[in-house]
């Protein structure tokens, strides 16, 4: 891969994943740069959920090392992942919709002691996203899809993590809200939270990242700078239609 | 006594019994909402309570009397012991199954219940056990309807703990934890949740609430047996089912519904009957609210 390896956050290295008999992921390679966007893209049941969910401690890896901020953490669970510093914001938003919007956020910063600066994130949070501000009280399950999106970055944020891995965070939601949230996204990017993420929106993806993955039934086909990829003739065809 | 005093009588101790049916219901529905595993040992940790209870008071009859000293220190005892016991028995049946089938953990949950059971009939025996009355044996209330002292303490000690779960579980870290991986476990995990620790406070709160309710029951009825567990620990889980399984106050609303029913049933058939009212209630329930009276429209859970 090749690159300086001080200004590499997470690496993952010949990582194998199984369901069973199945392998989903077969000798994965990816880096991601400190201070950059970095794009998983790839046709569904590639692997790029399940790489996250890897990388999270959620589902075990069969092989294969991953490292964050120059550490070993295959071996560490979830929970300690977290408190390092790297928080995914899953598909589907996963907020609690019977916990308030408050609620949510104070989740977000679970991994923190009781008083570590959550008083002042929690404003930052809600400056970042005035329309959660109204909506403190009220339970989250009774947001719109496009605030669900922005609670579930929100509460991500309250972990204040180094590396945010987002998965798919436009999906189901109108065009408007997603140029919204994609820029929400730059904005959070700028302030210097690098970034691991999945989208079948490669377009976008492509657009936003500095780097890019194209991911192939659970191996990494082609990778390099996002503008290139975004050029390549064999990506415009399979992701960008055309 | 005329009909009116008799109802009334009869619901103050169909309330009594519910107040107890609602206290171990709680556990069942709490698990339940977090890992979705029906905990027939539960009962069991309810009849260990009982059996506590004993133990401190036939240390209290080795020593001396003075009732109501011995009734807060067997209250303790109980609901330390209990809370040490569920999380013992999560921590060596239960998390090495996290992964496993569901059927597998609800086998093992039948097989700690037989083990409790069983020990217990080793240490203890058998037969009936005698718990001695601690409170003076008086009735309240000057006309036809009484409550005694016990009742009242029974009263109180379960609204008390009501209270106070409602407290932990709207109020604490542990139960916005709790609250947030009975909805998510997988969301809760992403936010840095130990999920473990979450199933571990669970059982600890629920099995102290299952052991208070033990000692209550011995008490009140004077006697207690190894079998005590099955046959209560039931109806308790009837109790949550009927409330809505998953959902805190479905859970005491059963409890005390179902002990109304028993008493009413007592009172006006026969009390012979009672155990038959509460299945057939349960059935009803069932049948014409399967996700119980409070219990939300669930799908299954992938």
């Amino acid at each position: 891969m090749g690159s300086d390896p001080s200004r590499v956050l997470l690496s993952v290295e010949d990582l194998h994943v199984r369901y069973g008999a199945v392998e989903v992921l077969k000798g994965l390679h990816l880096e991601v740069r400190a201070g950059e966007i970095t794009a998983l893209v790839g046709a569904n049941g590639a692997g790029k959920t399940t790489t996250l969910m890897a990388i999270s401690g959620i589902i075990p890896s069969a092989r294969g090392t991953i490292r964050f901020a120059g550490q070993e953490v295959q071996d560490l669970p979830a929970e300690q992942r977290v408190a390092r510093g790297m928080t995914q914001i899953p598909e589907g938003r996963r907020i609690f919709p019977r916990l308030t919007v408050h609620e949510n956020l104070i989740m977000g910063a679970s991994c923190r002691g009781a008083d570590g600066g959550i008083t002042q994130d929690l404003a930052r949070a809600l400056d970042l996203f005035p329309a959660l501000k109204q909506r403190k009280r009220q339970l989250a399950g009774t947001l719109s899809g496009g605030e669900q999106q922005m609670l579930a970055l929100a509460r991500g944020l309250m972990a204040r993590p180094k590396l945010l891995l987002l998965d798919e965070p436009s999906l189901g939601l109108a065009p408007k809200v997603v140029s919204d949230l994609f820029s929400i996204i730059r904005q959070i990017h700028r302030s210097g939270v690098s970034m691991l993420l999945v989208e079948q929106n490669a377009y976008q993806a492509l657009q936003i990242a500095q780097t890019a993955y194209v991911l192939e039934t659970g191996s990494v086909a082609l990778h390099g700078p996002a503008e290139k990829l975004r050029e390549d003739p064999a990506v415009r065809k399979a992701y960008l239609g055309g | 006594m005329t009909p009116g005093e008799l109802f009334l009588q009869q619901i103050l101790n169909g309330l009594t019994i519910g107040a107890v049916y609602a206290l171990i219901a709680l556990g069942y529905t709490m698990v339940y909402g977090i890992i979705q595993l029906i905990n027939f040992a539960h009962g069991e940790v309810f009849m260990l309570g009982s059996y506590m209870g004993l133990t401190v008071f036939l240390l209290a009859g080795t020593i001396g009397s003075g009732g109501v000293g011995w009734l807060l220190l067997a209250l303790c005892t109980a609901t330390v012991g209990c809370s040490l016991l569920g999380l013992a028995v999560e921590r060596v049946a239960y998390r090495p199954l996290r992964q496993a089938p569901k059927l597998s953990v609800l086998i093992t949950a039948i097989g700690v219940s037989f083990f409790l059971q069983n020990a217990v009939m080793l240490g203890y025996g058998a037969q009936d056990r005698y718990v001695p009355a601690l409170l003076p044996a008086v009735r309240w209330g000057g006309g036809a309807v009484t409550v005694t002292p016990m009742q009242g303490v029974i009263f109180g000690v379960s609204l008390l703990l009501m209270v106070g779960l409602q407290g932990i579980v709207y109020g604490t870290r542990l139960g916005r934890n709790m609250r947030a991986t009975a909805q998510d476990p997988l969301a809760a995990r992403l936010m840095g949740i130990s999920v473990d620790q979450v199933i571990a406070g669970t059982f600890a709160i629920g099995s102290a609430l299952a052991g208070v309710g033990g000692l209550l029951f011995g008490v009140y009825y004077s006697t207690i047996n190894f079998h005590d567990g099955y046959l209560v620990g039931l109806k308790a889980f009837t109790a949550a089912v009927m409330g809505g399984i998953g959902n805190l106050p479905g859970a005491m609303l059963g409890g005390l519904l179902l002990g109304l029913l028993e008493g009413l049933g007592a009172g006006y058939i026969s009390s012979q009957w009672k155990n038959v009212i509460a299945f057939v209630v349960l059935i009803l329930v069932l049948l014409l609210r399967p996700h119980g009276l409070l219990g939300e429209r669930l799908s299954e859970r992938a």
